[in-house]
Formats: structure tokens, C-alpha cells, sequence
């Protein structure tokens, strides 16, 4: 394989590939997270991680690539999931069945196809080291229906998530607006499996969220920062997994934790100097 | 003979009934606005009007009767960029790192296909809607810093954004302050006259706009009085600040 001439720590070809999937992930799944918050739906990306955890387990089972097993389970659990939030089932409620359903059957299966070994364990905390050539092609393609369906969808989803009703009235179709973030959702978590792994792919869609609603004023600056801030993780996450070689998938996350945690703090100093100054104005 | 007989018909409900359990909400209730009319529906409170409203728009199926707006019923309605639509409270995050611009440009997204981005004359449209209701130089602030009646200035402007044929507002004059209310009657006015649009207004108070109504519908349950104001008035009922004016006589009828 042919490595691009990147300085340390991007000089191997793993860790272009490495960098290649975080990069495309840290883009892509805040880019969803930015409305799943709005709509107070944020744990609707560990609810499918979870049954991604179940088509994974299928995939080993059936032999067939768990990629496309996960990707099939998620996508149709998350319009159920959504179809029953519209009926009226509260989204907790219906959350919680497909959440536990998911990990159970994923442990069931595991445990039929006798596959608790490292080979889970890679889609369970995730493996960015380990990605292939063919694991990259699909996390970008993934990556770029992501973008291409959210550049032509935000506009009209923003209305929905400011106000569902007003927008049914105006004529949006807010049935498949709602749809299409569902199983958008779905398409993210898969791309985002061998990065951070099933237990921490929620973390990717909404830390850097959290981060970027802390400096934003406008909806529009708040997707840019996320998409910035996720894809600083990735790229700090796995300089500082090369550099003491940490499990990337933590260190990715924890380095999302970090920022967020950096940037509350000099939003309290700044809120709290921007008062000090109008007392003294005063 | 209906007081709308012989004009363009945006709005036209025939024996309309919804109830959420045994008991009608709202029941047979037959009302019409034609083009350029600006209509008050008024009504103490739990009279229907919010229910009314909703069967009007499309949102609730109506148990019995027919609801019709421009010819169609709601969910054939082909430009529903022909209803403008101002909700009571809007349910708005108070944290929505949104500006007033981006919140009233997606009133502009039925009329251009919302898929599409917003053309320079689409912007123009926003800045209009949001300069008649005097919020233009607040359009970078985050909504969530607005106060509660600039907040309803902006979904006001949000509906005005997409110049609609019909305006449905529903209580958009609590809260909000004078000068805004003088601004709101202008934006109306122009509304009316300029693009020949009809406007229903749901509210307790007529307050500033009481002058210009063509006509008044006062519902409980069933409409009990449908009529242009002259007549409300001549029936002891002042719309302004008097011994016996509407909200003290709403008050009586609940």
C-alpha cells in the first residue's frame, strides 16, 4: 500500500486510514446530533448503537460483513423507532424497548455464533487503528450521503425542530423530514462503529454539539463549530492515541469531553467578566 | 343570506363538529371569509376557538362536516404558502441557538420548495417581514434572548415572510407592546389592501386592530353571533375600554 508522505504521527498508512474515517465521522454525525439535541432526542444515537450491536452480532453469525448487517437493523429500527414517536408512544418509552431489545439480541446471537472474541470487541469499543482501505471507502460514502441529504434537508428540518406544528401547517413534509433524520441517524452511528465503537458513538453526536452551542449565536455557526470541534477530536484523539498509545476510541471521545469542559470554563469567566464590566459601567 | 355571498370564498366551514371524547368541542359550526375580509373569532375561554382553529388548519380531522380553503380541503391544498400561521406561545426551546432571521427565512421555505435555498429576493421578503413588525435590527440576536413579545414579533413576521393569502393568527396581540401593536395594524393593513389577503384573528382583546375588523364571529361551542362590530356594539358590547366591553362580556357568556 502506497502512504501518503504525511509527517508523524499521520507518516503510516493505518493512521491516514485512521485519520480518513475520524475526520469523515467528526463531520458527519454532529451534523445529525445539531437537530437529535434540539428535538431532546439525544439518546436516540445510543438507542440504535445498541441495536447496531445486534446486526453486528447477525453479520458474525451469518458470515457476512456486519458493516452491512448493522446498517440494515439500524436504519429500519430507527423508522419504527420514529413511526412510534409520531404515533404518540412516548420517545423514551420506545427508545427503551428497541435500547434493551437490541443489546439483548446482540448477546444472544453472539453468544450462537460463538464469536465473543476480539473481532467484537472492535465494533464494541471501536478499532480505528484496524480499519481497511474497503472500512474507509464505505465510512466516506456514508460520510458524503450524511452531507448531501443534510445540505438539502436542514433548511426545512430547522423549521420542524423550531416548531413541528407551525411546520405541518406551512406544508413541509414533516413525516419524511422526520424520517430521513431517523435513519440518517442510523447511516451515522454505522459509519461512526469502528471508530469510537457501539458504547460511545452517541458521545460523537453530541459532544461536539454541546461544545459548539457554548460559542454559537445562529443555528448555522452552531453546525459549523460541531462539524470544526468533531473533527478536532478525531484528529487530537488519535495524535495523542500514537503518541502514548491510547485505545483511539476513548482518547477521541475524552479529547471531545476535554474541549467542552475547556470552553464552559471561559464561558462562566467571560459571562462573569461581561457583568463585572456593566456594574462598573454603572 | 351569508355575509360573504357573491365574493371570492377563501374560507368556508359547513356544519363542523370535533369533540375529544362524547361531548363536541365545537358543533355544527358553518362559517365563510372571503378574499381581503379581516375577521375577529372571539369566545370565553374553553369555547372552541383554539379547536376551531386547529380543524380550520388541517391539523385535526373534522368528526362531521366539511372545512374548505381556497376550494380544498386542507390536506388537498396544493400552496399551502397561501396560509400564513401565527400559533399561540409557539413551544420555543429557550436554549434554540437560532437567529430571528434564520427563525423568520423558514417562512419563506413553502413558497420557494423547501428544498431550495432562499434567492436574493427571497432575503428581500425576510427583511420586509421582519421590518414590519420593528425587529429588523434585532435579526442577528438569538431568539432565545428576545422577550416574550419580541419572541411573538418574530413568528408574526415568520408568517407574514411567506406573503400569504390567508393569515391565521391566534392571540398574537398578548404581550406585546404598543408601538409593536401599531406596527402589527400596519403590517395587517397592508396585507389587506395590498395583496387583497383575508385575515382571522383568535383573541380575547381586539385592542388596537378593533377598528379596522369588517366583522366579528363569537363562538361557544356553536358561533352565537356573526356580524360586522356596528352590530356587536349595538347589542350593548363595546370592543374598546368600556363598562361592557368584550372581554367582560366574554367573561359573562362563559
Amino acid at each position: 500500500m502506497i502512504a501518503f508522505a504525511l509527517p508523524w504521527p499521520f507518516d503510516r498508512t493505518y493512521m491516514q486510514l485512521a485519520l480518513a474515517a475520524g475526520l469523515v465521522v467528526g463531520a458527519a454525525a454532529p451534523l445529525i446530533g445539531a437537530f437529535l439535541v434540539q428535538k431532546r432526542m439525544s439518546l436516540l444515537g445510543d438507542g440504535i448503537g445498541h441495536i447496531a450491536f445486534a446486526g453486528v452480532a447477525g453479520g458474525l453469525l451469518l458470515g457476512v460483513w456486519p458493516v452491512w448487517t448493522a446498517l440494515v437493523v439500524s436504519v429500519a429500527s430507527a423508522l419504527v423507532i420514529e413511526r412510534l414517536r409520531a404515533r404518540g408512544t412516548s420517545g423514551d418509552l420506545a427508545l427503551a424497548l428497541f435500547f434493551y431489545g437490541g443489546i439483548a439480541a446482540g448477546v444472544v446471537i453472539t453468544g450462537l455464533a460463538g464469536s465473543l472474541n476480539a473481532n467484537l470487541f472492535a465494533y464494541l469499543f471501536g478499532s480505528i487503528l484496524t480499519v481497511g482501505r474497503a472500512d474507509v471507502v464505505v465510512v466516506v460514502v456514508l460520510g458524503v450521503v450524511i452531507v448531501a441529504t443534510m445540505a438539502v434537508t436542514r433548511r426545512a428540518l430547522f423549521a420542524v425542530v423550531v416548531d413541528e406544528e407551525w411546520a405541518r401547517v406551512a406544508g413541509l413534509p414533516v413525516d419524511l423530514l422526520n424520517g430521513i433524520l431517523a435513519a440518517l441517524t442510523a447511516v451515522t452511528i454505522v459509519a461512526a462503529i469502528r471508530v469510537v465503537g457501539v458504547l460511545l458513538i452517541a458521545a460523537m453526536i453530541v459532544l461536539p454539539v454541546a461544545c459548539a452551542r457554548l460559542v454559537a449565536r445562529s443555528f448555522r455557526r452552531q453546525l459549523t463549530w460541531s462539524m470544526v470541534i468533531g473533527m478536532g477530536a478525531a484528529l487530537v484523539g488519535l495524535i495523542a492515541a500514537r503518541a502514548w498509545a491510547l485505545a483511539p476510541g476513548g482518547s477521541i471521545v475524552l479529547t471531545a469531553v476535554l474541549t467542552y469542559a475547556v470552553l464552559a470554563i471561559a464561558t462562566v469567566r467571560r459571562r462573569r467578566s461581561q457583568r463585572f464590566s456593566i456594574r462598573m459601567v454603572q | 343570506m351569508p355575509l360573504t355571498a357573491g365574493r371570492d370564498l377563501i374560507v368556508r366551514l359547513r356544519g363542523v363538529t370535533f369533540g375529544y371524547g362524547r361531548e363536541p368541542v365545537v358543533e355544527d359550526v358553518s362559517l365563510s371569509i372571503a378574499r381581503g375580509e379581516f375577521v375577529a373569532l372571539v369566545g370565553p375561554n374553553g369555547s372552541g376557538k383554539s379547536t376551531l382553529l386547529r380543524v380550520l388548519l388541517g391539523l385535526l380531522e373534522p368528526q362531521a362536516g366539511r372545512v374548505e380553503l381556497f376550494g380544498q380541503t386542507p390536506a388537498e391544498l396544493r400552496e399551502p404558502w397561501r396560509v400564513g400561521y401565527v400559533p399561540q406561545r409557539p413551544a420555543l426551546a429557550a436554549d434554540l441557538p437560532a437567529t430571528v432571521e434564520e427563525v423568520v427565512a423558514g417562512g419563506r421555505l413553502a413558497r420557494v420548495g423547501w428544498w431550495r435555498r432562499l434567492r436574493a429576493a427571497d432575503r428581500e421578503a425576510v427583511a420586509h417581514a421582519m421590518d414590519s413588525v420593528a425587529l429588523l435590527a434585532l435579526r442577528d440576536r438569538p431568539v432565545g434572548e428576545l422577550s416574550g413579545g419580541q419572541q411573538q414579533r418574530a413568528f408574526i413576521a415568520r408568517a407574514l415572510a411567506g406573503e400569504p393569502q390567508l393569515l391565521v393568527l391566534d392571540e398574537p396581540i398578548a404581550g406585546i407592546d404598543a408601538e409593536s401593536q401599531r406596527r402589527f395594524r400596519e403590517s395587517l393593513s397592508h396585507l389587506i389592501r395590498e395583496h387583497d389577503a383575508a385575515v382571522l384573528l383568535v383573541s380575547h382583546e381586539l385592542g388596537a386592530v378593533a377598528e379596522d375588523l369588517d366583522r366579528v364571529i363569537v363562538l361557544k361551542r356553536r358561533v352565537l353571533f356573526d356580524g360586522p362590530p356596528p352590530e356587536l356594539m349595538a347589542a350593548g358590547v363595546s370592543l374598546g375600554v368600556h363598562r361592557e366591553d368584550l372581554p367582560l362580556w366574554l367573561e359573562r357568556l362563559g
